[in-house]
Formats: C-alpha cells, structure tokens, sequence
C-alpha cells in the first residue's frame, strides 16, 4: 500500500504524507518547504481551472501544480472519500 | 568604532525588506550582485560604537542554490564573510522559516535569529516563547513586528553584542542511524585530506556531498579532482544504500531529519496555543471569495481594469506637465540658439529625445506603485495561482500577468515598466518567453498608429479596429510565446510551489522606496544611452544634407513667393509652408535614413510597404509614437500633431499605394517589430544585453513574416475574387 495521490484529496480533506517521489530539484524543493513524510496537511482550495492546488501545511498555505502534487502520496486522515478520478 | 557586515537573510514574505527599510530608511544604496539581475540592497546603521553594514539578501527558503537568488545569498556568504547574518523568520510560519536557519548554522555562522509578525501570531491565538526558544537554539532571538518598526533597537543591540562573541561552533543536528555514521566516514575522510576546510566545516561538507549540492561538487572539482571524485563516489554508493534501505536518497533523508530537529524544537513548550482568543483567519475568508472559481476571475479582471485606468488617468496630467516644460526648453532653443545644425541637434535631437524618454516618468512611477501594491499586500500571488493554468499551455507563468497589463494588454501601457514588472518571475524560462513577448502589447505609443491608420481605412469603426488589435496582440503574444518555449527556451516548466501569503496592508514607506528605486534607474538610463542614440537618430533623419544646388533652389523658391505681391499675407505663409513641407520630404529622402528606407524597399514591398513607411518604422525603433511623425514628413505634410492626425489619414487614405490591406499589415507590422529603443535597454538589464539583441531580431523578423504572410494572402484573395 502505498498511499493515495494528493491530486485525489478533495477540497478541505486532510492527509499525512506518506510518500514524497520526486528525485533532483523538484524533490528538493518539495521537501524543503516541509512536504515531508509524516507532514499533516489540508486542501485550502483549487484555482479555478482546478489547478494548480493550494494547501495548508506547516502553518501556512502553498500552492502546486497538479502534475507536482502526482509526486505526493498521503494517508487519508478522518476518512474523507476519495473524489472520483477526474482526469 | 568597529565596521560590522551583516547580511540580511530570510524567506520571501517574513518582511525582510520591510524590516531592512525599517532600519535603514532611505539611506540605501541599490546596485545588483555580481553577474546577476538581482538588485543588492545596502545600507548602514550605526549603533553604540559600531556602523552595521546591512546587505540584503534576496528571499529565500533554504541554501540549496537551485535558484538565482539562493546562488546569490551562498556566494554573499562564502565570498564576503559577513561578520553576522540576521535570520528573519515568519513568527506565523516558524516551522518552515527555521528552515533556513539550520542551514545557516551548520554552516558555522554567527547568527541572530528575528522573529517577526508577532502581532499576527498574536492575532491567530498563538504564543512564542522566545527566552526559551533562544535558550534552545543557543542563539539570540529577538521578536519584531517589522511593519510597525518595534524591537529595532533589541535587534541592533543583540547583533553589535552578538558579533562581538567567539564565533560559535557549527550546529551538528544528528541525522539518525541511517546518515550519522555515512556522514562521519565522508567527513573523516574530508578530514584527513584538509580538502576544502577552509570553506566548509568537514561535517556540513559531507553532509553537502550526500545532498549533491551543487556549488560544493564545482567547487570540489576544481581544487582537486581526483579526490573529488572519490568522495562523490563514496556519496553515491551511500545514497543507493539509503534508497534500497529506507526507500529514500540522502538527500531526502537529510531534509527530513533537519525538520524532525525543529519540530523537536519547537515542540518542547516554544510554541503554544492561547485558548482565550478564538482564532479569527481573515485570509482564509477573504480567500474564499477572491479564488472563488467564478467570483475571482471576475474580480481580478475588475482589479486589473482598475489597475490600468488609475496608473493612465493619474499619469496623464502629470505627463502632461514633463511635456509642456520639454516643449518650453524646445522653444528656447529655438529662439535663443541660432538657426541651423546645431539647434537642430539640440532642438530635434536632444530635447526632443530625452523628454519623450522622461516623459514615462509619472506612468512608470505609477505603475510600479500599483504592481508593488499588488505584490506586497498578496493579491499578485492570487493572480498568478488563478491564472497559471492558462498561461502554462502556451509555456508562460501564472506571474506573467502582470507584465502583459502592464506593457499594454488592455491596450494603452507601457513596455518599459512592463519588462520591469517581470522581475517577479523566477522562472528563467518563462521569465524570458515573457519579457521577449511583452513588447507585443498595444502600448500607449503604438496607439496614435493604430488610431490613424483606423481612422483612414476603417472610418467609423475605430473602436472596434482597437478592439480587434488588442485581441490580436494577446493572441500573437501566445503564438510566439508557444514557438519560443517549444525551441530555443524549450523545457519543462519550472515547477510552480508558490506560497500563498496572509493578506497585509502594505507599509507606504516600502511601496514609495520599491517605485522610486525604479524610476531612478529608468531615468538614469535616460541621461547616458538614451541620449546618445537619440542624437544618433536625429544625425540618421538629418545627415547628409540635401545638395547645396538643392537647398539654393529652395531658398531661391521661397524668396519668390514672399516677393510676389498679387498674394494676400495668408496665400503667401500657405505656399510657403506647402514648400517647406516639401523641402522637408526631399531632406528626409535624401538622408541616411531615407536612403535606408529606400534600399529596404525591395524587401519591404512584399509586405505592402514603400520607402516612406519604411523610414517612418526606422523611426520607430526610438519611439512608435514617432511613426507618425515621421509619415507625416514622408508625405510632405510637415509636423504632425499627435492629436491631430486627420490631415495626414486623410492622405493616406488617398494615396494610390496605400489600400485597406496596406494599412493592416502595417498594423501588425508595427504591433509585433522590434520594440522600441528604450524597451530594449530594459529588456537588456533583466535578463540581458544578447537577448534584448535578439529581440530586436526576433520581434522584427516575426512581424515580417505576419505581415508579409497577411499581404500576400489578402492581395491574392482579392485577386481571386
């Protein structure tokens, strides 16, 4: 099991990542913004063209493009549903 | 009295630069980092026996030099040896901000840690302990609210004290059993070789080979290779080991463990909750409207639309004013300096020139006080996130926005300050694909051409032709921004992790400073190169002259009419002004730039064009607004007001040569080709003088190409028919 993408999580859901797959400098940067395993974060919003997506993590909000968020795996918490593939 | 330098460090939105202005007030000077477009902000501060020589860095999140501005703040650090950096974290974010802060301390440097925003961590129902925050982190922490410039004075005090300590040792946080032991056998191994230890502390140093940080490999290549690649390997064998063991690179590891310290840090009663005050989070609320899928968009297009009429309609009196004094100093030159070259040169060359440069003044000033605005009250950022979807398709950035409004996207700006805007971008790629497209925007200059043309081939739908050329123009601006990205800036997009900063009221002190610093630069500009190739134009339209036999045949002429007594007084300045105007043609043809447009007419004719427009585009390479003129001359109408260019559509419209299917192509000609002059300097100071050539030669063989293409297609269609 290997967690579920972030891309999935549905407005105002929160998570805790499990998994972050980026390698180089992408990787690099998620992490470095405290995208980490173990990381508690919600869904604050998705722009209006449903992407890119913004979250709260770590006390503040960030936004990531849904191809970014791809690379992120989370454990679902409070059992929120899973949206329905959308793409 | 001791000389301290200080660097000034912390990520984008902890208000770094407010704190900086707070400090150092207007006594700043601003120059760019060596090598980069990165403005460098300095400025000093005396306190007790000590001038504190404050640098600021550029925002950033951590050290790792990915970006330019990373690059920037580890070259200030390993180049400059500052005595002390000053760490600014977010008191709201404090996680994340100490960040930075480890990276900083392994590195061995004396720091002081500021916590600022305290007002709003208050605000959000939140408490920090900093006596025992500094205990922990074993440094001094002093709490700040920037914006309204309390705990300054702590703060200068604890660097003046701070920096006057035994430097501390470096921070060793423990990576756990996975990396501590890789990290000693690397740093044993550092060690013992002395290899790079004047730079680094042997233990950051392997900490920084199993990272693969960049600027260490580079700089471990050159001082000696071959142990250099023994270490990188031995790093990589460790690197696979971590992945096949705990399913993640060194790196990674590394990462998590340095925010595993902090959270321990802050865990350990820094940080608590005040149960008293219900957290109130305005942005959040704010945020549900603004980014609202339906109600942001349209509010954004209401906040730009307002953007754009307050910076034109503010702008215009005072451009007015720089206008009328510029006409003044014309004026007295004409009266005052003898007739002839030189007060052509000072008339036509110089005054004219530097007052058209300087009469963007008041719009660039305002223009940047609005971006600024945007950008420090956290609105930008809500555009960018809106909009990037969009702008992605065609390889551009949500940040792309503001330099296309700016340059004219609602029609009627200004491609100067509208390059500057683009500062935001810190993507180099679509940073470029944006400076090089924005010039494509209808600017206020370009626009007395499209109304003139409009108004000669399309009379009583001159709005609407506006209409269409604005569209057109953000279309071009897609096409050519596609075509750049998928060649010669091809690449993936860079990624897009963009903090969403809480609302704040910007600090008038921070926005006057931020517009200022720029119109000083434009001006400065203004004075030097802008001046010299304005006299270089005016020599073009002027040199040579027409033949002495030529000019004898006109004075001879002109003596004539004013003997001729069968002509009443206005008769006589009529004829006399019908020859001028032609004695002015036939200069024009005759010179450099004449002679120009004429052997351009081979090439040009394909795309509709004859000699006259031709040097009337040269001209345009100063200013578009100077197509105008210059046609006016052309066609031997004499000057032409601005305002009042009925005469020569009227002209146009007649002229044989010049049919409907002319005028368009012109207007795309003149929308898409080269930009002018002064836009090209800007564009050569953001991201460099071989891309603002290559603009040039771009920009002008794209516009070819549509105008071309458009001629040949409608002529043959027409032909057709």
């Amino acid at each position: 099991m290997s967690g579920v993408c972030l891309r999935h999580i549905p407005s105002n859901g929160s998570c805790t990542i499990r998994e972050v797959r980026a390698e180089g400098e992408l990787g690099h940067r998620i992490r470095e913004l405290g995208l980490i395993p173990g990381a508690r974060l919600s869904i604050v919003g998705r722009a209006p063209l449903r992407d890119p997506v913004a979250i709260r993590v770590r006390d503040y909000t960030l936004t990531l493009r849904n191809s970014e968020a791809d690379y992120i795996f989370v454990d679902v918490v409070d059992g929120n549903t899973i949206e329905a593939d959308r793409d | 009295m001791t000389n301290l330098l200080v660097g000034l460090a912390g990520n984008p939105n902890s208000g770094k630069s407010t704190l900086f202005n707070a400090l150092t007030g207007a006594r700043q000077r601003v120059g760019n980092f060596p090598g980069v477009t990165v403005a460098r902000h300095e400025g000093a501060v005396c306190r007790r026996d000590a001038v504190i020589n404050l640098v600021d860095l550029p925002g950033i999140y951590s050290l790792s030099a990915f970006s330019e501005e990373e690059v920037v703040a580890r070259h200030f650090i390993m180049d400059e040896k500052p005595h002390l950096l000053v760490d600014i974290a977010d008191a709201t974010a404090l996680e994340r901000s100490l960040y930075l802060w480890v990276q900083l301390r392994e590195l061995g440097l004396r720091t002081v840690l500021v916590v600022n925003m305290m007002d709003e961590l208050h605000r959000s129902g939140r408490l920090l302990d900093c006596a025992r925050l500094s205990s922990l982190l074993g440094i001094p922490v002093v709490p700040t609210v920037a914006r309204k410039e309390t705990g300054l004075t702590q703060l200068l005090d604890a660097v003046v004290q701070a920096a006057q300590g035994a430097p501390p040792p470096p921070l060793v946080i423990a990576y756990g059993p996975e990396l501590d032991w890789m990290i000693e056998e690397l740093a044993r191994k550092i060690e013992r070789n002395d290899f790079l230890t004047t730079f680094y502390p042997a233990r950051l140093a392997a900490i920084k080979y199993l990272e693969e940080d960049g600027p260490i490999l580079t700089q471990g290549r050159r001082e000696h290779p071959q142990l250099s690649a023994e270490i990188e390997e031995l790093a990589r064998q460790y690197s696979l080991r971590c992945r096949s063991s705990f399913g993640e690179s060194s790196a990674s590891l590394i990462t998590d463990y340095r925010y595993r310290y902090i959270s321990s840090i802050l865990g350990r009663g820094v940080l608590s909750t005040d149960s008293h005050i219900r957290r109130l989070n305005l942005t959040d609320a704010v945020d549900l409207a603004l980014t609202h899928w339906l109600i942001g968009p349209v509010v954004m297009l209401m906040v730009l639309y307002a953007t754009f009429w307050l910076t034109i309609s503010l702008g215009n009196a005072p451009m007015g004013w720089i206008e009328s004094l510029f006409g003044l100093l014309g004026d007295l030159g004409r009266e005052y300096v003898p007739a002839g070259l030189l007060q052509s040169l000072l008339v036509s060359g110089v005054i004219d020139g530097v007052g058209a440069v300087l009469g963007f003044v008041p719009l660039i000033a305002l223009m940047f006080l609005a971006v600024s605005f945007l950008e420090d009250s956290g609105y930008m950022a809500r555009m960018a996130y809106m909009l990037d979807r969009l702008f992605r398709m065609f390889g551009l950035h949500g940040y792309s926005i503001m330099a296309f409004i700016v340059s004219g996207g609602i029609g009627g700006g200004c491609a100067v300050p509208g390059v500057m805007a683009a500062r935001n971008l810190r993507s180099p790629r679509e940073k470029i694909a944006t400076v090089l497209t924005a010039p494509f925007m209808s600017c206020g200059a370009k626009m007395p051409v499209f109304t003139l043309l409009a108004a000669a081939f399309f009379p009583g739908y001159v709005t609407g032709t506006l209409f269409w050329i604005t569209l057109a123009s953000w279309g071009f601006v897609f096409v050519a921004a596609k075509l750049l990205r998928t060649t010669i800036i091809a690449g993936p997009s860079t990624p897009f992790l963009m903090e969403l900063p809480p609302y704040r009221l910007p600090t008038c002190k921070g926005l006057l400073l931020h517009a200022w610093e720029r119109v000083w630069q434009y001006v400065r500009k203004a004075g030097t190169l802008i001046l010299a190739v304005s006299i270089l134009l005016w020599a073009a339209m002027t040199y040579p002259g027409l033949p002495e036999q030529r000019r004898q045949h006109y004075d001879h002429a002109a003596a004539t009419i004013r003997d001729r007594n069968d002509l009443s007084a206005e008769e006589q300045s009529a004829e006399l002004a019908a020859l001028e105007a032609g004695r002015a043609e036939e200069t024009i043809r005759h010179s450099s730039a004449g002679r120009i447009g004429q052997a351009l007419e081979p090439i040009s004719t394909l795309a509709g064009f004859d000699w006259r427009t031709n040097i009337a585009l040269v001209g345009g390479l100063a200013a578009k607004e100077v197509i105008v003129s210059t046609l006016g001359t052309a066609y031997s109408l004499g000057d032409i007001d601005l305002e009042n260019s009925g005469m020569l559509a009227q002209r146009l419209a007649q002229s044989p040569e010049f049919t409907k299917i002319t005028a368009v192509s012109l207007i795309l000609f003149s929308m898409l080709y080269a930009p002018c002059f002064v836009t090209v300097i800007a564009i050569g100071r953001e991201i460099g003088i071989r891309w603002a050539l290559f603009s040039v030669v771009f920009n002008t063989s794209f516009a070819y190409l549509a105008a071309v293409l458009f001629y040949q297609t409608a002529t043959a269609l027409i032909s057709l028919a």
